[in-house]
């Protein structure tokens, strides 16, 4: 049985009709004035997820987040959390914790300040405060910094406080607002996976935002791909990537090549789509309905297309001949830019498995490019 | 950058600090003077010091305007601190651009525009005047200046903090005390300071304001001056320019050594 991405999912709540979704937005909106940030959106979040709200910045995923922890209360529509309707519920009245953008530290306190200051509110006795201090402070491996100020910290080491400070409460929802945003490369990939260790480890359901897909794909256990106030899909990053369902995913999520065209015939099981403009046809399973004269469009991921300097058995379909024009080499991978007759681009990547290679393609070289129809994805939306 | 010195900066900067110094040199000079002319300098003396602990009406004047400075100085730092919280948080209400230019008019109205109104409500809702009516006017002029000063911190202060608290279960109240005003304490102090500073040297509105017993230390100085400059004001002036000078100095130093200290701390948490 094939499926998509390359491993298998023990924890899949959203594949269960029988599970209660743990938040839910319901036709929430959100005005700004004229703005619409939030456009008449619907979500269901589940128990335990480690979900993430991805788009470019002015999508409204930040204020989702922010009516989530109620410093902005939705126009219309309701929030659910754990079956509670939040409308009207004070920040500090709800059961969840917010990880902001600039960390927000509390400059006056120390560490062990700024995590007890939670507690403190909540009229926790001084003992328990101090142990649960030194446990989180345990946790993000920050035991010797309890005395220092914010300003005395590196950047890694305040969002760790900032993260213990969140956590120290035991929210039922931690929202994390861009949590890697200001740390540099290395940094945020092992910040990655302590962030999901400690999801695991502490059994909270995390919802959070950002706009770098890689960090989304990495750490979400669902993504929700947003723009202009709207949810153009919820699904599992593997879901998201090979199968988006529409253009505007498609093209937001790594890198693809798009074609637009007519479909000519359709086979049982296989639509032929006419690209006129670049004089080729493509051949697709077909994964939606789709009747002949219909435009549609095609995405296909530069890693699922093949290059070879030989002639593809069959030519008639999802093949082209081109010039090598560009080629961008990563390490771990090449991108190469291959130029068709019509001035076309088609990016095609290949893994760089081994260390020396017999003949290597070069520029000018004419190649090949040609895919399975099982390669790409058939977007009518 | 250019190190070395013109004779044209030289004399410049002599010229300049002369202007701005000369006079007050004089003062200072002519407070330890032996004479009782101002002017003729007689030799070495703190008599006029010693006069001037025993001159009861000179006592009784700064007693008054320390008083009418601590508490004026505190309900305008109260009072203006308010102001400038609403007109930083809430930008969007009408006439917004109305109430801040009503706040900054009082730092450009004439004093004794000021002084005169005050004067007249005072005698319109038959208030005896007195010292509460000298501090009321004075909260009423100083508040403006602290509003200025603790508006243009709010100005930079990451509203996050506030949220933060709030999402960490502090009510409006408790943030405020908690998190808000230990952030923008600085500027209240420098606030603080500079209405109880205006309060202290200010002669025009206190006149206008002030009743029989509320005599402050500038209405003291300025009617005996009327009589002839006597030493003893000298001395008076030379230790009001000490106090402030002190206090300037503090602050600065205590400025300067925290700056100094933040930098080191950052730089020594960057190499972590």
């Amino acid at each position: 049985m094939k499926s998509l991405g390359s491993f298998r999912r023990k924890f899949a709540p959203w594949n269960d009709p029988e599970a209660k979704p743990y938040i839910s937005f319901e036709n929430v909106t959100k005005k700004f004035g004229d703005f619409t940030a939030v456009d008449d959106l619907s979500l269901t979040i589940y128990n335990r997820e480690f979900f993430a709200l991805l788009g470019a910045s002015g999508c409204g995923k930040s204020t989702l987040l922010r009516m989530l922890a109620g410093f902005e209360e939705p126009t219309a529509g309701r929030i659910l959390l754990d079956g509670q309707d939040l409308r009207g519920i004070p920040p500090y009245k709800r059961p969840v914790n917010m990880m902001f953008q600039s960390y927000a530290l509390f400059p006056h306190m120390t560490v062990e300040g700024n995590i007890a200051f939670g507690l403190k509110q909540d009229g926790m006795p001084a003992n328990e405060i101090a142990a649960r201090v030194a446990e989180m402070l345990k946790l993000v491996k920050l035991e010797q910094f309890a005395k220092r100020k914010p300003h005395q910290l590196s950047g890694g080491q305040r969002q760790r406080v900032a993260l213990a400070r969140c956590v120290a409460k035991r929210p039922k929802v931690l929202l994390l607002d861009e949590p890697l945003g200001a740390l540099d490369k290395k940094l945020r990939e092992e910040t990655q996976f302590e962030l999901m260790d400690l999801q695991m480890k502490l059994g909270l359901t995390f919802v959070v935002v950002t706009h770098d897909q890689e960090e989304a794909m990495t750490m979400a256990d669902r993504i929700a791909v947003m723009d202009k106030g709207k949810v153009k899909q919820v699904a599992t990053p593997a879901e998201v990537y090979e199968a988006p369902n529409s253009k505007f995913v498609a093209d937001f999520i790594g890198n693809v090549n798009m074609f637009e065209g007519t479909v000519s015939t359709v086979v049982p099981g296989k639509v032929d789509i006419d690209i006129p403009a670049d004089k080729i046809t493509i051949r697709t399973d077909a994964t939606r309905e789709c009747s002949s004269g219909q435009t549609v469009g095609f995405a296909i991921r530069p890693e699922k297309i093949r290059l070879s300097r030989k002639e593809p058995a069959n030519t008639s379909v999802n093949a082209a001949r081109g010039e090598l024009y560009d080629i961008a080499y990563f390490g771990d991978m090449t991108v190469f830019h291959v130029r068709l007759e019509s001035g076309r681009i088609i990016k095609a990547a290949s893994l760089n498995a081994v260390r020396t290679v017999e003949d290597p393609l070069g520029y000018d070289d004419m190649v090949w490019v040609n895919f399975d129809t099982d390669a790409g994805i058939l977007l009518t939306a | 950058m250019n190190t070395t010195w013109s004779r044209f900066n030289i004399v410049s900067l002599v010229i300049g600090f002369a202007f701005l110094y000369l006079p007050i040199v004089l003062l200072v000079v002519f407070s330890f003077n032996e004479s009782r002319l101002v002017t003729v300098w007689a030799g070495f003396s703190t008599k006029w010091y010693v006069s001037l602990f025993n001159n009861k009406s000179f006592i009784d004047a700064a007693w008054v305007t320390i008083r009418v400075g601590l508490i004026s100085a505190t309900c305008a730092t109260i009072l203006g601190t308010l102001g400038a919280l609403a007109l930083t948080r809430y930008t969007r209400f009408r006439g917004r651009m109305l109430f801040s230019a009503m706040i900054y008019a009082p730092l450009v109205m004439p004093e004794v525009i000021t002084g005169l109104s005050l004067l007249l409500l005072f005698v319109a809702i038959g208030f005896d005047r007195g010292i509460w009516t000298v501090t009321l006017a004075h909260i009423t002029f100083t508040m403006c200046f602290v509003a200025v000063v603790v508006q243009s911190r709010l100005v930079t202060f990451d509203r996050s903090l506030e949220e933060a608290a709030m999402d960490l279960g502090a009510t409006p109240v408790t943030t405020f005390f908690k998190v808000t005003l230990p952030v923008i304490l600085p500027a209240v102090v420098s606030g603080w300071m500079l209405a109880f500073t205006l309060s202290l040297d200010d002669l025009v509105i206190s006149s206008f304001t002030s009743g029989p017993g509320a005599t402050t230390l500038p209405m003291r100085i300025y009617s005996q001056v009327r009589l002839g400059v006597t030493p003893e004001i000298n001395a008076a002036c030379t230790i009001l320019i000490a106090i402030v000078a002190v206090g300037v100095v503090i602050a600065s130093i205590a400025n300067k050594r925290r700056e100094v200290q933040k930098a080191r701390d950052e730089q020594a948490a960057a190499r972590h």
